[in-house]
């Protein structure tokens, strides 16, 4: 994911759809739950999941739906929470607009993708126009 | 068909207590309903408890901001109580500072607030 940086190991996956709003609640507890088990604190676990909710939504609602794949990694001794999004919608066409405060295709207040960002560790955002958006997070225990 | 957040009437106060993780439509139901309660019950002061609420991303933080908006605009104040500390420190992060929305560490500092901006409000009646 990041240039120079081991990937990281897979221990435990599940992967759902996000095709209606109540696949969005869905997704945050099942990040919660991967959260809790990856013994990430209560801080840490409220960011990743407020993070996973803001891109659960995107996928939704740009992307036309999708998938979230959350897995426990590990990276040396470190413990941490993944989490996948992706879709085959139409794709962002301007990844610098898109990651700027305040930016906003539509509904929203432009804080989905930047927040994000912001609130994980790690970010990774790969979008080509016409084909869909895949976004990972990681959020390490500390 | 989605369910929908209750609202109580205590006085001229209208008080949400959610309860539940919020869909978004129950989320813009909520905006409607409030508004139109408002007027129905010429409430004076809006409480909107989110202690039970994991988390607040940005959907949510911008009802709570709309709401707010709304109900002044129709003559009621809104103060949002209960917010867990993990949550102010994850939307300050996430770039929503709630600016335009009072707010209250519990239900009763709460009710007190408002109770005290209007006996300080320019305008009564």
């Amino acid at each position: 994911m990041i240039p120079g940086v081991e990937p990281a190991e897979e221990t435990a996956a599940e992967e759902s759809h996000i095709v209606a709003n109540a696949d969005v609640v869905k997704a945050r507890q099942t990040v919660r739950a991967y959260a809790q088990r990856a013994r990430l604190s209560l801080v840490d676990q409220t960011k990743l999941v407020t993070a996973a909710s803001e891109l659960a939504r995107n996928t939704l609602t740009y992307g036309g739906g999708g998938t979230m794949r959350v897995s426990v990694v590990t990276r040396g001794t470190r413990t941490g929470v993944k989490v996948a999004f992706h879709d085959e919608g139409p794709g962002i066409p301007d990844l610098d607009l898109a990651l700027t405060d305040g930016w906003s295709s539509g509904k929203g207040m432009g804080l989905g993708l930047s927040g994000a960002r912001r609130l994980a560790d790690e970010f990774d955002l790969v979008s080509q126009a016409g084909k869909g958006t895949h976004v990972v997070v990681v959020k390490w225990a500390r | 068909m989605t369910d929908r957040v209750p609202i109580l009437k205590i006085g001229d106060i209208l008080l949400v207590s959610i309860q539940v993780d919020l869909e978004d439509q129950m989320v813009l139901d909520l905006q409607d309903d409030l508004s139109r309660r408002i007027v129905e019950t010429e409430a004076r002061g809006v409480v909107i408890d989110i202690s039970a609420l994991e988390i607040v991303d940005s959907f949510v933080g911008r009802m709570l901001a709309t709401i707010a908006a709304i109900s002044r605009v129709l003559g009621a104040e809104t103060v949002v109580v209960g917010m867990r500390p993990a949550v102010a420190m994850t939307l300050v992060e996430l770039g929503l500072s709630l600016g335009g929305v009072r707010t209250a560490l519990n239900l009763e500092q709460g009710i007190g607030a408002l109770r005290r901006a209007r006996n300080q409000g320019p305008v009564s009646r």
